[in-house]
């Protein structure tokens, strides 16, 4: 990796490169979003906290709050799972679970609603052997779980797999050699050196399943305080003619967008130190 | 390395092995089977009915369309970006790139909002937009504007990192030898990052083409005029229609896999080209 | 050009030609008509195949009276949401929603003039329905009114009030039972409250319950539109599902009206309005009664050969003062329905 400080006046273009970034970035991204802070600021902050502050929409945030959450923390045990043995192993169908890997973040959410719906419905063909044991998925918060660890997946695996691929088999052969068990090995050698990139992939999941809508408005139920995930809650907020009520929890998701994003950027700042 | 101390018991790698295929048939196979079992319900001939009746071949038309406009424009911004802010060191530029990355946080149902906000007809520029006749809400404009934001960090992120860590020393020496900018960019630059950048337009169409959240609260659900394939879906999924959803969302079921395919070259490519 | 970019171009150019190859093939799809006018409907969820239907007839009649050819696009969704996308600027030149609540929320923002219901008879209601229950086969649960509806151990499926136009007249049909039998305000509460806590998915719209019902399996009784019961009934066969109309229910009428500022700017106001007049016609009211609308002609349901069940209605004006009354009282924020969730 090159060190060297760039000397700007030797390279050309910064100029115009950095001006077509703004204003694209402008364009797309910061006036829209200050289009509904600017929406939101109308009302008085006592209206923004009134109108975020509901039973319902409280309900509604934290049903995506926690599920969101319980869903990445699933997604990162599955992809410790499925990356280490991409990575480690090697066995028949391995290239094809690994080319697979990626389908829920190609899959249009749509499709993936539609189909996880299918299968889960208590007359699917997971949701059937499922219902007949009591643990019934479609229309539960355990049906949003299940679409969000669907999502999540691909994130924890794909940002786990090369730091796995770069581990150094020479210190766990010298851990190994220090009377170290494979378990201890694995919860004091690797794990540490996993972490970074393990939370990174996570908080990406996280971030994902908070305001994912497509996969999970037709698995989720919609009901009120039981099932109602914060982002569809914008949605009916709005169709009710409640603007202001659809942007104050809009930008209540966006703030959390973003401090996810600074958390994420810290994370990654910490992974690549890591590697190193 | 064979039954080295470093490694698990031959009991535990089995175990570990029939686990991740169990997540793996269960999470990611069976999803994908279903789609094609659903869609094939009725038979080929009923699926390609489906596929081929109008609303159908205007709701790809038209998700083909928004791609082809929203994917040049965030190769093009991934291409400024990764100049910008992977060449340059600069004051906020952190800020930038997290600016960047947003739109990957941000909720689709917050970025379909956040069009209606500034080009609804009560919105910013709604009565300014009216006055000149000019639809960007429930119109390809708005279409469009929701899948470029929504699609807006994944060329960007693959680029910008890549430029960074391959420096400038290239670049600065092409400039010595008397290239102007655009032979240094043309002829130096982009054959270097050109998997990173096709990485990122593979993702970025990918996404471009599956987009429903944000497409959904700008696209007004008019048939055959501002329905995309995915909102195609839902509508024939919410008509009982259920083999006609399917055989549509097997569509979009090609493009994802073509999209993991061409990732897959793409990126054994660029691990055969790195030195 | 050196051998490496030629290599990177090469997939490019491969993209872009299949996309072109595509969009030729599906440009070639739609030929050149001649010079048409084009109207959009935007209507609620259940009106798919109603529409479809009418849309088809207009415009033959249309063409053969006027020589104009007219094509009539359509969108669709929960009522409420639907609205919203007009008064966010969707250019609908007719809409058909499912309560006029929603159609006054247009007539509020300059959309629609005032005095909108009165401009097409019969309140601008050119068919009329009623909340029916559609059952499992068999009617294990001894479904036959809105009590049992509330009672424990009944799951329902019903979509939500927020959002879906069936879901209100749903509710008021069930509170309004409650008031017809002497059970007063806070008789028709707790009836309604045990109905909807006995609901086990509230889907947004009307569509999406009937498929959780249907298709998913999902729930004992479903609260829905007459006309959506029997096209359930139909699409998924006899012998799984049957239809139970309880002895009272509400007279839903789900208004059309002209968006007078679209027709205004498009041009289309003639157009427009001779559409919505055809609705009354006894050829749009024998479609109508064949989709299982209530027809306001009373021979067009015998021409259709349907015969409807008759069910004591009550009007949401006679019994709750008008929609925005019920609205105001029921369904907005912090209203009747969002007690029901949160004090239990």
């Amino acid at each position: 990796m090159s060190r060297r400080r760039v000397s700007p006046s030797l390279l050309p273009g910064f100029g115009p490169a950095l001006g077509v970034t703004l204003l694209l970035l402008s364009l797309v991204v910061l006036a829209p979003l200050a289009a509904l802070l600017a929406t939101t600021l109308r009302g008085t902050p006592r209206e923004f906290l009134a109108a975020v502050s509901t039973p319902r929409v409280v309900a509604a945030m934290r049903l995506s709050f926690l599920v969101s959450l319980g869903a990445a923390a699933v997604s990162a045990l599955l992809g410790l799972l499925l990356g280490w043995v991409l990575v480690r192993y090697r066995f028949p169908g391995r290239r094809l679970l690994d080319a697979l890997v990626d389908l829920p973040f190609a899959l249009p959410t749509a499709v993936a609603g539609i189909t996880l719906t299918t299968l889960y419905a208590p007359t699917g063909w997971l949701g059937r052997p499922l219902a007949a044991l009591g643990v019934p998925v479609a229309f539960t918060p355990l049906g949003i779980g299940v679409a969000l660890v669907f999502l999540g997946l691909p994130f924890t695996v794909r940002t786990l797999q090369p730091v796995l691929a770069s581990l150094d088999p020479e210190v766990e052969e010298a851990a190994a050699s220090l009377g170290a068990t494979r378990l201890d090995t694995f919860r004091r050698v690797l794990l540490p050196e996993l972490l970074p990139s393990l939370l990174t992939g996570t908080t990406l999941a996280f971030a994902r399943g908070l305001g994912e809508y497509g996969s999970v408005v037709f698995i989720s139920g919609n009901m009120p305080m039981k099932t109602e995930i914060a982002p569809l809650l914008v949605m009916t907020k709005l169709e009710q003619y409640d603007v202001a009520g659809a942007t104050a929890l809009a930008t209540l998701l966006l703030v959390a967008s973003f401090l996810l994003l600074l958390v994420l950027n810290r994370l990654e700042a910490w992974a690549a130190r890591a590697v190193r | 390395m064979s039954a080295s101390r470093s490694r698990e018991p031959r009991a535990v790698r089995l175990l570990l092995i029939g686990l991740a295929l169990a997540a793996f048939v269960l999470f990611l196979l069976v999803p994908l089977v279903a789609v094609f079992v659903e869609a094939f319900r009725d038979g080929a001939r009923a699926w390609l009915a489906a596929v081929t009746e109008p609303d159908a071949r205007l709701a790809l038309k038209l998700t083909l369309l928004v791609a082809a406009i929203a994917v040049p424009v965030n190769a093009f911004f991934g291409l400024a970006a990764g100049w910008a802010l992977g060449k340059f060191r600069f004051p906020g530029r952190s800020l930038v790139l997290t600016l960047v990355d947003l739109p990957f946080a941000v909720s689709p149902v917050v970025a379909g909002l956040v069009f209606v906000l500034l080009f609804g007809r009560t919105g910013f520029f709604g009565p300014w937009l009216a006055g000149r006749g000019v639809e960007v809400v429930f119109a390809l404009p708005g279409i469009v504007l929701a899948t470029v934001f929504v699609t807006f960090p994944f060329v960007a992120r693959e680029v910008v990192p890549l430029m960074q860590s391959q420096g400038t020393d290239e670049e600065e020496a092409a400039r010595v030898l008397g290239a102007g900018f655009f032979t240094t960019f043309f002829r130096v630059t982009l054959p270097n990052v050109k998997w990173a950048l096709l990485y990122g337009i593979v993702l970025c169409t990918a996404r471009a083409v599956g987009e429903f959240g944000a497409v959904s609260v700008v696209s007004g659900h008019v048939r055959g005029e501002t329905n995309t394939l995915p909102l195609h879906v839902e509508a024939l999924y919410n008509e009982y229609a259920f083999q006609g959803a399917f055989a549509a969302a097997s569509l979009l079921t090609f493009v994802a896999l073509a999209t993991m395919v061409a990732k897959a070259i793409v990126s054994r490519r660029a691990r055969e080209e790195a030195p | 050009m050196n051998r490496s970019s030629r290599r990177f171009l090469r997939p490019v150019l491969a993209f872009a030609a299949s996309v072109a190859a595509i969009l030729s093939i599906h440009a070639r799809g739609g030929a050149a008509p001649p010079a048409r006018v084009e109207l959009l409907n935007v209507s609620y969820d259940p009106t798919r195949e109603l529409y479809r239907e009418v849309n088809a007839a207009f415009s033959r009649e249309y063409l053969a009276k006027t020589g104009t050819a007219v094509t009539v696009k359509m969108s669709h969704g929960g009522s409420g949401k639907q609205a919203r996308s007009v008064i966010d600027g969707l250019k609908a030149d007719v809409v058909t929603l499912a309560l006029a609540y929603d159609v006054d929320a247009l007539a509020d923002r300059g959309l629609v003039r005032p005095g909108w219901q009165a401009r097409l008879p019969h309140n601008s209601s050119p068919y009329t329905s009623t909340i029916v229950f559609l059952v499992r086969s068999g009617n294990p649960k001894g479904i036959r009114d809105w009590t049992d509806l509330a009672r424990p151990g009944v799951s329902v499926i019903c979509p939500n009030p927020k959002t879906s136009g069936a879901a209100r007249w749903g509710y008021l049909a069930a509170w309004g039972s409650a008031l017809k039998a002497g059970k007063g305000e806070a008789g028709a509460k707790s009836l309604v409250g045990g109905l909807f806590r006995n609901v086990a998915v509230l889907d947004t719209g009307a569509r999406g319950s009937t498929t959780t019902f249907v298709t998913r399996g999902l729930g004992d009784v479903l609260v829905a539109w007459e006309n959506e019961a029997h096209l359930a009934l139909a699409e998924t066969g006899a012998g799984r599902v049957e239809i139970v109309v309880p002895n009272t229910s509400i007279l839903a009428e789900p208004p059309v009206a002209v968006v007078d500022a679209v027709v205004d700017r498009k041009g289309t106001r003639a157009v427009a309005e001779a559409y919505l007049r055809f609705l009354y016609t006894p050829e749009a009211q024998a479609i109508a009664a064949r989709h299982h609308y209530r027809p306001r002609l009373p021979e067009a349901a015998a021409k259709a050969g349907r015969a409807f069940p008759s069910v004591a209605t009550f009007t949401i004006d006679g019994l709750f003062g008008g929609w925005r009354a019920a609205q105001k009282r029921h369904f907005d924020d912090g209203g009747v329905f969002d007690s029901l969730f949160t004090t239990k």
